[in-house]
């Protein structure tokens, strides 16, 4: 009962929301183009993923292949960054001589902007799936290096004391005290990456690539189906919050054993 | 064959911030024999946890050496278990595989680790919470998982830095009798760091009380205590005012050293 009320209650705003939007649509006061109503939306999204009246033209049923598109990009765009921005950053964080020789040069690549790069992503790699994995890459690899530094660096010194007291050669500290240690941090920074990697999937398919949710919204734009261009930022917005979703269902796995010691874990 | 041997520590410690060295110990020479449980007292900030560490091989000494079994010690290692003041627990583990923490290392197989560390939380009284994590210990729990983790090592020395400091009068007796009947059992080498002269005068074998900083050997004393030791007792309290006398004199000292 409590459980039902409370989902309730986080739909209402939502759900008024959608409602005096409807509302507003249909009384003309706008074209009717310019602001389709959330039903049109539904319909014309229902046919992009279903294809039943082609009222989505070109793209009628094939919401699947596009979102799996993107899906795919971020996955192994995020995959090499999350790999390289952790040993990376345990590296970093570790050794004083790693830190002194790479850490400057990424200190001055971190503030340009990934998007900045999109030039010389599609110079470099075409117009395909590359430039936009490069991308997320970018955007995913500083958040998750810098979080992994980060946690490195304030892992508790006595901890490895502790374990070079029981004989711990600098590899199994590394592996055995100072990545767990590290890793809530870690999360951290992944959690950031994630919502970077959609990001920069849909800037680069805007731009750099002739496939995905970001290329389909752009396309629509042009053809002023603005209907389709909600249904994709809703598409967009609901594979990142699943993404996300995904990752702190991870990260409270991994990091059951706070339960109980830290402020978060009050929220149940 | 002494089991630890120190000739002629000095430790400065260099304050590059502040440009100005401290002399923290200052030319300390002490042997401890094999199965003694020998009590370091000293006030706070006179080197006591220096010198545990550079036993532990945490801290280098910057004159002097320090052999245990007869090796110079260049590093901390598994022959000499510590016993730290905070408890320094792997937050992320739960308490048997903290207390097997060593044999993960040597790379055990799962179930040999939990039965190898079975016997050691049993040796601690702490039955029942192998699955607990140490968020959910209390402070002398946690203190009681460290010396089981520093047992399990078989060590022939075990180093405690007051690893009873933070627990309540109760507590603190009953793992006092604990370590004692343990160390009995083992019959290794513990040095043992305290600024309590009842701790010191309870556990050991002997006394050593160092001056305030720079950090020397005062004097040595020899309990030859019956144990259980008699806290009202006649000799423990003629010991007891000795040290205290001592302990005064070092406080007037260091207060006329100030104002001088
Ligand atoms: N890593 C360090 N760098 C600089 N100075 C230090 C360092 N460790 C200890 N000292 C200094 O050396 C002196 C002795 O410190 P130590 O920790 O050995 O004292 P202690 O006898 O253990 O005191 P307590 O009973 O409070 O734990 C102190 O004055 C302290 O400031
Ligand atoms: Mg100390």
């Amino acid at each position: 009962m409590t459980a039902l009320s409370k989902s309730w209650e986080r739909a209402v705003v939502p759900l008024f929301i959608l409602a005096a939007w409807e509302v507003f649509s249909r009384s003309g006061f706008l074209p009717a183009a310019l602001l389709p109503a959330p039903s049109v939306v539904l319909h014309t999204w229902g046919d992009w993923i279903f294809g039943f009246d082609e009222t989505s033209q070109g793209n009628t049923g094939r919401w699947l292949a596009d979102a799996l598109s993107s899906a795919t990009r971020v996955a192994a765009g995020y995959g090499i960054a999350v790999v390289s921005g952790v040993l990376l950053g345990i590296a970093i964080g570790w050794w004083r001589w790693v830190e002194r020789t790479v850490e400057p040069t990424l200190q001055m690549l971190r503030p340009v902007p990934p998007v900045s790069w999109i030039p010389l992503a599609i110079i470099w790699f075409g117009i395909a799936n590359k430039p936009a994995i490069f991308l997320v890459f970018l955007g995913a690899f500083f958040p998750i290096l810098m979080n992994t530094i980060h946690g490195v660096k304030t892992a508790d010194r006595n901890l490895i004391r502790a374990a070079s007291m029981m004989g711990a050669t600098e590899q199994q500290l590394l592996r055995h005290v100072v990545f767990p240690a590290a890793l809530p941090s870690i999360f951290a920074g992944l959690r950031i990456g994630i919502g970077a990697a959609w990001m920069l999937t849909v800037t680069a398919e805007m731009v750099a690539v002739k496939s995905g949710l970001g290329y389909v919204l752009w396309d629509s734009y042009y053809f002023l189906r603005y209907d389709l261009v909600l249904a994709a930022m809703a598409s967009i917005g609901l594979l990142g919050y699943a993404t996300d979703a995904l990752i702190k269902v991870l990260m409270s796995a991994a990091l059951h054993w706070q339960h109980g010691s830290t402020l978060q874990s009050r929220e149940g | 064959m002494a089991s630890i041997e120190l000739r002629n520590i000095t430790k400065i410690f260099r304050d590059a911030k502040r440009k100005r060295d401290l002399l923290a110990i200052d030319d300390v020479s002490l042997s401890v024999e094999k199965n003694e449980f020998l009590c370091l007292l000293g006030s706070s900030g006179c080197g006591k946890s220096t010198l545990l560490n550079m036993i532990a091989g945490f801290e280098k000494p910057t004159e002097g050496s320090v052999t245990v079994g007869g090796k110079p010690v260049d590093g901390p290692g598994a022959d000499r278990g510590m016993v730290f003041q905070q408890a320094n627990l792997m937050p992320w583990l739960p308490v048997w595989e903290n207390v097997a923490f060593h044999l993960r290392l040597k790379g055990w197989r799962k179930a040999d680790r939990r039965d190898a560390a079975q016997e050691y939380i049993d040796m601690v009284g702490l039955r029942g919470f192998e699955n607990h994590f140490p968020a959910e210990l209390s402070g002398g729990m946690s203190q009681r998982v460290g010396i089981a983790r520093a047992l399990l090592l078989n060590p022939q020395v075990i180093l405690m830095d007051e690893p009873f400091a933070a627990l309540d009068a109760q507590t603190k007796m009953d793992m006092q009798e604990e370590l004692v009947a343990i160390w009995q059992k083992q019959r290794c080498t513990v040095v043992f760091v305290t600024h309590s002269v009842d701790e010191a005068l309870v556990l050991g074998t002997r006394v050593a009380v160092m001056t305030s900083r720079p950090g020397r050997i005062r004097e040595l004393i020899a309990l030859d205590l019956p144990r259980p030791r008699d806290t009202t007792g006649p000799r423990f309290n003629d010991h007891k005012r000795h040290i205290l006398n001592l302990i005064r004199e070092e406080g007037l000292q260091q207060r006329q050293a100030a104002v001088a």
